[in-house]
């Protein structure tokens, strides 16, 4: 049955490739263009459930969430014209983070593809520059290809969003349906495997000749499964290890070589570490601007060993000794037995310098009248287990997010890294909690960037979503206000910013809404609504002008750090 | 100025938008472009002229360039033996008493004259960019009225494919994408 040929709709064909790629949830938004794949939805919603969104950019963080939470390929839905256009968003964010998606949109007819009909959008032209590729489908007997195409060039290589654009008539066109078995054939795309016994080679001697190396490790360390090797070579040569922010949990922050996050707002004594070694092995990362400052003196004395499953972003940013363009897993097995066992005792010493250093001007330690951001991430990280997933979105909470929350387990944090997506974390956070309905799951985000997306408290009542909601509120625009303070004359142009009510917002929706602007309030407040199965929004009222600290200015040298001053010297 | 790529890409719609759309939001600038079918059916291939002159920066385009799905291969034949032609099309003013002097200058630079008028007439050059310059400007002073340059085709010299030869030294260095693998 499963194989026989059968006469569908290109609208069933869609819904049929979904479940046979093992698509369980699919985010969306119906409209014109796409109504006869909704129609066709019923037949399937038994395999395959539907999430209705409040806004299609909803749909497209929810998507990268789950993505990013499920390790599979996350599916958003929308109509053409405004509908396609406002998933752009989210594969913008997407592309920048790797994270796999295929977006399907209704497009207007064949026959009036092209005139500006109604709620048309050229999107596969749009979405060029933010989607891994795209198809516009022209005829329906191709369909079922494209879609198998689309998910595995989604998630194979460096994943990425894929779109695919329907016009309405190619929906409704029927054709013989049988599923292809042959293998994808795509004569421009070979997602690279291994490194050659050259290169496996002259990375062993620089490491096992390396007096002060140390791993950068990203976010291809998660998504290629490489964690349990890096840890077996950083333990193996005592090599020190410092994360990026989407690497931030591929580490646990207790073992003792993780000197937790670089760069912008890394840890001082990671930044420090990286000027000071002789030897830099870049694991799965990009050299993002937000983790190496200026180029000109990024760790000066070091030979540079870069590890990427994406050519394009070797010797891109810095310029390496060794460029390895592979599957970071593979590599990291093909390296491990070569590794000599070695004590570093003196390096990671200096280090332990820099860290107590570090150390003197923690906030957790400050006294405050009022509730301080940091306080109310480090609460939450010690009352909740460490499976528990938190979703941030961006600006002062998500860098304080990533210096007071110790993740331990791999796959515990989702957040927008590259591209910064304010907005993002509430329906990320709702995405991923499709993927285990049981998983304890915390989107921390901020005043500003949680009123951006907030009408998906919506689509989470409505789906009782297992979200826990924290607003850290300030009242400001944070990070933008930190900039203004530090190097625009504290001139805080258009970011103080009002929010409503958000107890009556809570009751508006039907969940349970708490206030907190009291320390001692918090740990109760926590375990409250810890017990509620569902939406939880809970209000953290914290200090308007706290900082984020240490902080590299953009563009200045990693090891100018701009440090929190001293309490005798000022208050918070 | 010849630095040169030479990319083969499937024959499919909007291969040429995703080439020139990538090099305008990577910030790398094109001199010239050129698509066509090639020996193998359902593929094309392209030669793409860059005034980019640093190798390490023409190697990411090189790779952003095979990050594009439909894209197979692409070769930087800049510091390899080969042939870089381009075709131009030179509209002169020439009236029947100078019609011989530019006939003989049209000559000497292995051109031909390809459609004369009561005014005018139109030379067909062939030849390297130098070439084609130079013979532009000993014609401007009798007036040339439009140009129309086809931009350059590249082809590695000797008896191998340009996507071959790059697969041998890719396989050689164990570098970028495994293409005997890939073939089967």
């Amino acid at each position: 049955m499963a194989n026989s040929k059968r006469m569908l709709k290109g609208a069933e064909i869609v819904w049929e490739c979904l479940v046979r790629e093992g698509v369980e949830t699919v985010f969306g938004y119906p409209g014109g263009a796409i109504l006869p794949v909704y129609d066709a939805l019923a037949n399937y919603s038994d395999r395959i459930h539907h999430v209705l969104v409040r806004h299609e950019q909803g749909a497209a963080h929810m998507a990268d969430g789950y993505s990013r939470a499920s390790g599979k390929v996350g599916v958003a839905m929308a109509t053409s014209g405004p509908g396609a256009v406002n998933l752009i968003t989210g594969m913008a964010t997407a592309m920048m983070d790797s994270s796999p998606m295929v977006c399907i949109t209704g497009q207007v007819p064949t026959n009036v593809l092209g005139s500006d009909a109604f709620q048309e959008t050229d999107i596969t032209g749009a979405t060029l520059p933010v989607t891994k590729h795209s198809y516009l489908v022209m005829e329906v007997d191709s369909l079922a290809n494209v879609i198998r195409e689309a998910f595995y060039i989604a998630r194979t290589g460096r994943p990425g969003p894929v779109l695919i654009d329907i016009p309405k008539d190619v929906q409704n066109d029927v054709t013989e349906f049988e599923y292809p078995t042959d293998p994808i054939d795509l004569p421009g795309y070979h997602p690279p495997e291994k490194a050659t016994d050259e290169e496996v080679a002259a990375v062993l001697e620089l490491i096992n000749g390396a007096d002060r190396p140390l791993v950068l490790s990203g976010h291809g360390v998660l998504m290629s499964g490489a964690r349990d090797a890096l840890i077996a070579i950083i333990e193996k040569a005592d090599i020190p290890v410092t994360t990026t922010l989407l690497g931030n949990d591929s580490l646990p922050h207790s073992h003792p070589l993780n000197l937790g996050m670089m760069g912008m707002h890394g840890n001082a004594s990671a930044n420090h570490a990286i000027q000071g070694a002789d030897l830099i092995i870049a694991c799965g990362m990009r050299f993002d601007d937000r983790v190496t400052g200026k180029l000109k003196t990024y760790s000066p004395n070091s030979r540079k060993i870069h590890i990427d499953i994406d050519a394009s972003e070797l010797n891109k940013n810095v310029r390496v000794d060794v460029a390895i363009n592979a599957d970071l897993a593979t590599v990291l097995a093909q390296i491990k037995p070569g590794v000599k066992q070695r004590k570093r005792a003196e390096w990671l010493k200096t280090i332990q310098a820099w860290q107590e250093d570090a150390t003197q001007r923690d906030v957790l330690q400050l006294e405050s009248e009022t509730l301080l951001g940091a306080q109310v991430i480090r609460s939450i990280c010690e009352n909740i287990p460490d499976d528990a997933l938190i979703v941030t979105d961006v600006g002062q909470h998500q860098m304080l997010e990533a210096q007071y929350y110790s993740h331990e387990q791999p796959h515990t944090l989702i957040t927008s890294g590259g591209l910064g997506t304010m907005g993002f974390g509430f329906p990320a956070a709702i995405g991923a909690s499709f993927h285990r309905a049981d998983r304890e799951i915390w989107a921390i985000v901020g005043d500003g960037g949680f009123q951006m997306t907030l009408q998906e408290l919506g689509t989470a009542v409505q789906e009782q979503a297992n979200v826990k909601i924290a607003i850290i509120n300030n009242g400001y625009l944070g990070m933008v206000r930190q900039w203004q303070q530090m190097f625009y004359n504290a001139h805080y142009a258009e970011t103080p910013i009002s929010s409503p009510d958000y107890m009556k917002l809570a009751e508006a929706y039907g969940v349970p809404g708490y206030r907190v602007d009291r320390r001692e309030d918090i740990e109760p407040t926590l375990k409250g609504a810890r017990r509620h199965k569902g939406p939880v929004l809970i209000e953290f009222v914290v200090e308007q002008h706290e900082m984020v600290y240490p902080m590299v200015p953009a563009g200045a040298d990693l090891h100018k750090m701009i440090r929190r001053p001293h309490p005798e010297e000022t208050s918070v | 100025m010849k630095q040169v790529l030479v990319a083969l890409v499937e024959d499919k719609p909007g291969v040429l938008n995703r080439i020139a759309s990538l090099f305008r939001r990577r910030n790398f600038n094109i001199e010239s472009i050129v698509a066509g079918h090639s020996e193998t059916p359902g593929t094309s291939r392209i030669t793409i002229a860059t005034d980019e002159e640093e190798h390490l920066r023409r190697n990411i385009i090189r790779h952003n360039l095979l990050k594009l799905i439909n894209v197979i291969d692409v070769v930087d034949v800049t510091d390899r033996p080969c042939v870089i032609r381009e075709q131009a099309l030179i509209k002169v003013r020439a009236n029947g008493s100078i019609r011989g002097e530019v006939g003989d200058l049209v000559k000497i630079y292995r051109a031909r004259i390809v459609d004369v008028s009561t005014a005018s007439l139109i030379v067909e050059v062939t030849g390297e960019p130098d070439k084609i310059d130079s013979l532009i400007e000993v014609l401007t002073p009798f007036g040339v009225v439009e140009i129309m340059r086809t931009g350059k085709v590249a082809m590695i010299r000797g008896a191998v494919n340009s996507s071959d030869q790059e697969e041998v030294i890719r396989w050689k260095n164990g570098n970028g994408r495994n293409h005997k693998q890939a073939k089967k």
